[in-house]
Parts: structure tokens; C-alpha cells; sequence
């Protein structure tokens, strides 16, 4: 979980606080992890493990009633957290972009969909507006919008929900940047549009050489899709590894229950096993582990600060005094 | 009771497109039985018409055509106001997607649960009320001390509980789960379907599974529908239609489901260019043809009905003619 040389992207102890009116949440601590040039790492977790606002600080984009505590996040090298609000802008769009959950509420409803990829473009890249333009239709060719022409001047209300999480991904990718965040890119797509909208991001990320982060809450999209997936609990990063050694041999119990709960195609419904209790609650004071009331290998010891995190073999990282 | 406990015959319903005289065809004549006791599931995309017609079978809508027969008695006629303070309310029941948006949100727990008791079930002296609602609870095991909570007191699961609490409390002939676990966490999703798989046993009710995740319904239901563009495309037992599906729509959506293990993913099929509009669709077209990989000359001029393909295996596409691929 600390940085390797040569990686885009590195995550290191990062804390974030939210202030509300029933106190404070500590809805990320001390989170770590680094995602290479040309690499997809997934990011898993139940709602509330703070893999949206581990996105969104990377980006830039924290809501206000959120701090960052501590940590830093490293962008080929450079501390974006210690950037002034201009030069962190320089960084949006061409270096990194996010394609936000639900595109739908994501874009502009009053401004045409093709006009925004114009935005983006005359912002981020040296095009003049009829080329931008040009630009905008191309890149709606590219995520196979029909009819790039007429679609140029809908509005987001006017498309589906497919359509738009398209748009949402041209707009993302318009200034070709190094890195592409894709926040539950698919959720709330029915399976056969999340598939092709998936496989879009991937030959796009494959063509350009970008390097992905792809948040979602479903396992196996997540392991079909990425070159490693970071597994998040309750604000914690539990455990990192490559895909198939994560899913063949996962090694937190988190990791190992979450799996069990998930349906896959050859899986009956007595195989599903919930995971026993619920993501507690933040604003509570909590034990080094935050899975620890959940967990049924917890023993005394899981109780001694601080949280562990060890490489239990090259490249796999467990958070876990007890590992499988 | 012989027959089924419901019967569906041809139901349709449009809604007008404003400002202009034309219709979406949101369900275009679908016919289907549920047995007492079976649990249905009933898959398609998001905008296929799948809530519209459960809203009809639901009684919250008002059919444009066609009967719908609950126990040999037709009450798709009977209109959904009259329906509402009628008897039968209480022979189908509901629970629905979301359930911080499907419960009122000053109502407790208690409240929740009672209503329909007081409403329905005649149910008013408050003891009375009291051990039914706290019977109900113990059912769909929502403790004691929650009962007071409103709902964002509650936990998504929990909330959960309470929308299946208020629909089962009057023991519905048939109980209609729209997407029951598409807004939970596949944790706390496994809890709720293993919840209903016991109280389905325990009550001897009978579902309808709505949801756009087949591996899903394959897990808790008997027998599938698959629907696409307001009409049925394809309907049999659930194992048989994950393991042997026909329908070209049925085989691209299971060959969609990911797959985390990286040996066992399976070869794609890619669904083409985008769904027509449900707006005043040319009735002798396939409703699938602008999405179909293997679609050819026939799909354009006729439109496909269902056919058996084995003993009760059904599926509406020309390329399974005479009863083989």
C-alpha cells in the first residue's frame, strides 16, 4: 500500500472528515494506494466506505462540509493536496478527468449535451470552436452515439440513461487525460448497456494508453474489468491485490465474506452468506479495525492500535492481524 | 382452487406522448398465469414496460386493454379507485424499489405496519393492533425497539423489512416485489432474499419478482418472463432459461452478467446499434430488430409471437421456427 516508483498516481495516508450537524465523520483513514501508467484498478466496497470521496478528493472536487485530515496525493510526482486552487485546475480534464455516478444529475440540464464536450474542449485542448465541434462529433462517434448530429443539440433529459452516461464518458475522455476515474460508470444501466458501456471505457483506455480507476460496488464487474482491486470497509482500505489472486485467494475476512454475498451466474441462493452485522457508524469512536464487530475471526488482539497493513505476499496487501 | 391464482390476457397499456396523438405502447398485449404458490420472475431493462405492467396487475393503473383474472375473477375492470377500498386490496399486495422513497417518512415503523390492519384488515382497537403488528415484525424479523423509529431512523435493510412488513401484514394471496433489493448492498441483499424465500414457505404466498438483474431472479424464482419493448419475449422454467436461453435479447443479457473469475468469462454478445422508441412502434416489426445481432428480412415484416419450444418453454423470435435453433 505505499507508493512505488514510477507509479501516476499515489494515495498515501489519506484521512478525510466530514462535519455534520451529528458530529464528525471519519469516513476515510489513513488510505493507501497507487495506480500505474496504463493500469485499471478497481475500487470495491458497500456504500459508506468512502470509495466516492476517495475519488473526489484525487480530483479535487471534496464537498465543502469535507477536510482532508492528512495524507497526501501524488500526481506523477507531484502533492496535488499542496497545490493553490489555479494550479490544481491545470490538472482536470488534461491530466486527469471523473465520469460522476449518475450522468444524468452529472451534466448540465439546461445546456445541450454537445455543447458541453465543446466546453470541455475549448478549455482543455488549443481547438478553436468549429473544430471543437468537429471534436464533439467525433468523440460522440467514438462512444457510439447514433446520429451524432442530431444528438449534438439534445438536452441530457431528452436521452437514456445509457446516452447519458456515454456523453458523460466523451466528456470525460474529451481532453485525453492520463487518468480516468469512473465512478459506478454503470450503475443503474441495465446489464447488457453496463457491458457495452464497460467495454467502450476499456478500449478507450486501452487506445489512449490511460490509466483507470473503477469504482463500483459490484465484485465481479470490478474483477472482470481491472488489473487490481482495492478492497474498502467503513472508510478503511482492508486489502489490495492483483484480480484473479484477489478472487481466487482473498485474505481478509471482509474481502472473503463480501465475496460469498455476491451472486455470480453458477451460484445457488443458499451459497449466499450475508455478512454478519453493518457498516458502523463513523462518528462513533471505533476500534483499530473497523470491521472488527462484524468479523468472525476477531480476537483480542484485533484490538491493539494501530491498523495493520501487511504485504503478505509480492503485491498483496491485507489489513488484518488474523488474515485467511 | 383449480386454475391459476392469476391470469394476465392481453393487457395493454398506453400513455399519450403530450402535445402531439401519439402513444408510448408501455405493455403491448402480454398474457401470463402465475400458479398459487409459484414465484414468477419477470426481467427486462429499465424502461421496458415491466413496472407498468405490474402496476396493472397491482391494481394502481388502469388497464387500456385486456383482463386480468385474479382466482377466475376478473378485476382488471374494476376501477383502481374502487379497487383500493374494495376487498381484494388486500389479495394483492406490494413491495417496492426504494424503500426510503416508498415509505412515508412520518410515519414510524408501527405506523407503517398498522395502516393497512387499520384500513383494510378492520383492524382498529390498538391491542389488537399491537400483537399483530408486532407478530408481523417477528416475521420479517425487525426487532421490537425499531418499531418506534421513523424511516431515516432506519438502516436500508431495515427500511426494507418495514416495506415487506406493511405488505405482507393482511397475508396477500400475491406479492408483488418490485426490484426489492436494487437499492440494498449485495450483503444486505442476500439477507432480504433469503427473508423472502423463508416467508414465501412460511406463508404459502405467491410472487412476482420484478428485476433487471436475471442472475438475480434465476436465484428465487420458478419460472421466468423476459420482456423487452412492452411485449414478452421469452418465458420458461428460470433454470432452463439461464442455462438455454433462445431469445437473442435472453442470451445477450446473460452473456452481460460479469464474471469476476477470469477463466470463466464467456464470449459476449454484443447487442447493435439502439432500442426503438416505444412511441407508436410499427406494429409488424420486431420489437428487438433496431438492437438484434441476427436479425434478417422476416423480422421486418412480421412481427414474432411466442411459440413453445418444448413443454413450457416459450420464446417469440423467427429464428426458432418449428421448434429448434
Amino acid at each position: 500500500m505505499t507508493g512505488e516508483a514510477g507509479a501516476l498516481l499515489v494515495v498515501e495516508d489519506l484521512s478525510i472528515e466530514f462535519r455534520t450537524r451529528e458530529g464528525i465523520v471519519r469516513a476515510l483513514e489513513r488510505a493507501s494506494f497507487t495506480v500505474g501508467q496504463a493500469e485499471t484498478v478497481g475500487v470495491v466496497g458497500e456504500s459508506g466506505s468512502g470509495k466516492t470521496i476517495t475519488a473526489h478528493a484525487v480530483m479535487g472536487v471534496l464537498h465543502p462540509a469535507g477536510r482532508v485530515t492528512g495524507g497526501s496525493v501524488r500526481f506523477r510526482g507531484a502533492d496535488l493536496l499542496a497545490l493553490g486552487e489555479e494550479e490544481r485546475r491545470g490538472y482536470c480534464g488534461r491530466e486527469m478527468a471523473i465520469a460522476f455516478q449518475n450522468a444524468r444529475a452529472a451534466l448540465n440540464p439546461i445546456r445541450p449535451v454537445g455543447r458541453q464536450i465543446e466546453d470541455v474542449l475549448l478549455r482543455h485542448t488549443d481547438l478553436g470552436r468549429s473544430a471543437a465541434r468537429d471534436r464533439a462529433l467525433e468523440l460522440f462517434a467514438r462512444v457510439q452515439i447514433p446520429d451524432p448530429p442530431r444528438l449534438h443539440g439534445a438536452y441530457p433529459f431528452e436521452l437514456s440513461g445509457g446516452m447519458c452516461q456515454r456523453v458523460m464518458i466523451a466528456l470525460a475522455v474529451a481532453g485525453s487525460p492520463a487518468l480516468l476515474i469512473a465512478d459506478e460508470p454503470a450503475t443503474g444501466l441495465d446489464v447488457a448497456t453496463q457491458c457495452a458501456v464497460l467495454e467502450l471505457i476499456e478500449e478507450l483506455a486501452h487506445e489512449n494508453r490511460m490509466a483507470m480507476l473503477l469504482i463500483s460496488h459490484d465484485l465481479g464487474l470490478v474483477g472482470e474489468r481491472a488489473d487490481r482491486v482495492v478492497v474498502m470497509h467503513a472508510g478503511h482500505v482492508v486489502e489490495i491485490a492483483p484480480s484473479a489472486e484477489l478472487f481466487a485467494a482473498p485474505r481478509h475476512p471482509y474481502t472473503a465474506r463480501l465475496l460469498a454475498t455476491t451472486p455470480h451466474p453458477d451460484s445457488r441462493l443458499a451459497d449466499l452468506r450475508p455478512i454478519p452485522g453493518s457498516v458502523p457508524d463513523l462518528r462513533e469512536a471505533l476500534p483499530p479495525c473497523r470491521y472488527r464487530y462484524r468479523c468472525e475471526r476477531a480476537a483480542p488482539e484485533c484490538d491493539e492500535p494501530p491498523l495493520p497493513r501487511v504485504e503478505i505476499t509480492p503485491g498483496h496487501f491485507v489489513a488484518c492481524r488474523r488474515p485467511l | 382452487m383449480s386454475g391459476p391464482l392469476l391470469a394476465v390476457r392481453e393487457a395493454r397499456k398506453r400513455f399519450p406522448v403530450r402535445g402531439t396523438r401519439r402513444w408510448v405502447h408501455a405493455v403491448d398485449g402480454v398474457n401470463f398465469t402465475i400458479e398459487a404458490g409459484e414465484c414468477l420472475g419477470l426481467v427486462g431493462e429499465s424502461g421496458c414496460g415491466k413496472s407498468t405492467l405490474v402496476r396493472l396487475v397491482a391494481r394502481l393503473l388502469e388497464p387500456t386493454a385486456g383482463q386480468i383474472l385474479l382466482d377466475g375473477q376478473e378485476i382488471g375492470s374494476v376501477p383502481v379507485t374502487e379497487f383500493a377500498r374494495g376487498p381484494l386490496r388486500a389479495a394483492i399486495q406490494m413491495v417496492f424499489q426504494d424503500p426510503a422513497d416508498s415509505l412515508n417518512p412520518r410515519f414510524t415503523a408501527f405506523d407503517t405496519i398498522a395502516d393497512p390492519l387499520a384500513r383494510l384488515g378492520g383492524v382498529k382497537d390498538r391491542r389488537t393492533q399491537a400483537e399483530r403488528v408486532a407478530a408481523v415484525a417477528d416475521l420479517v424479523r425487525l426487532p421490537d425497539e425499531l418499531l418506534g423509529r421513523l424511516p431515516h431512523q432506519l438502516s436500508g435493510g431495515q427500511q426494507q423489512r418495514v416495506g415487506i412488513a406493511r405488505a405482507i401484514a393482511l397475508s396477500p394471496k400475491l406479492l408483488i416485489l418490485d426490484e426489492p433489493t436494487s437499492a440494498l448492498d449485495v450483503s444486505v441483499q442476500a439477507v432480504i432474499l433469503h427473508l423472502l424465500v423463508e416467508l414465501r414457505e412460511r406463508l404459502g404466498m405467491t410472487y412476482l419478482f420484478v428485476s433487471h438483474d436475471l442472475n438475480l431472479v434465476r436465484l428465487i424464482s420458478d419460472r421466468v418472463l423476459v420482456m423487452y419493448s412492452g411485449v414478452i419475449v421469452e418465458s420458461g422454467p428460470a433454470g432452463e432459461v439461464f442455462t438455454h436461453p433462445y431469445h437473442p435479447y435472453t442470451r445477450a443479457l446473460i452473456s452481460a452478467i460479469p464474471v469476476a473469475d477470469p477463466g470463466g468469462r464467456r464470449e459476449r454478445i454484443r447487442l447493435i446499434g439502439e432500442p426503438q422508441s416505444p412511441v407508436d412502434p410499427r406494429p409488424t416489426v420486431c420489437r428487438f430488430y433496431g438492437r438484434c445481432p441476427e436479425r434478417f428480412d422476416r423480422c421486418l415484416r412480421e412481427m414474432p409471437a411466442l411459440r413453445a419450444m418444448g413443454t413450457s418453454h416459450e420464446v417469440a423470435c423467427h429464428r426458432y421456427e418449428g421448434g429448434s435453433r
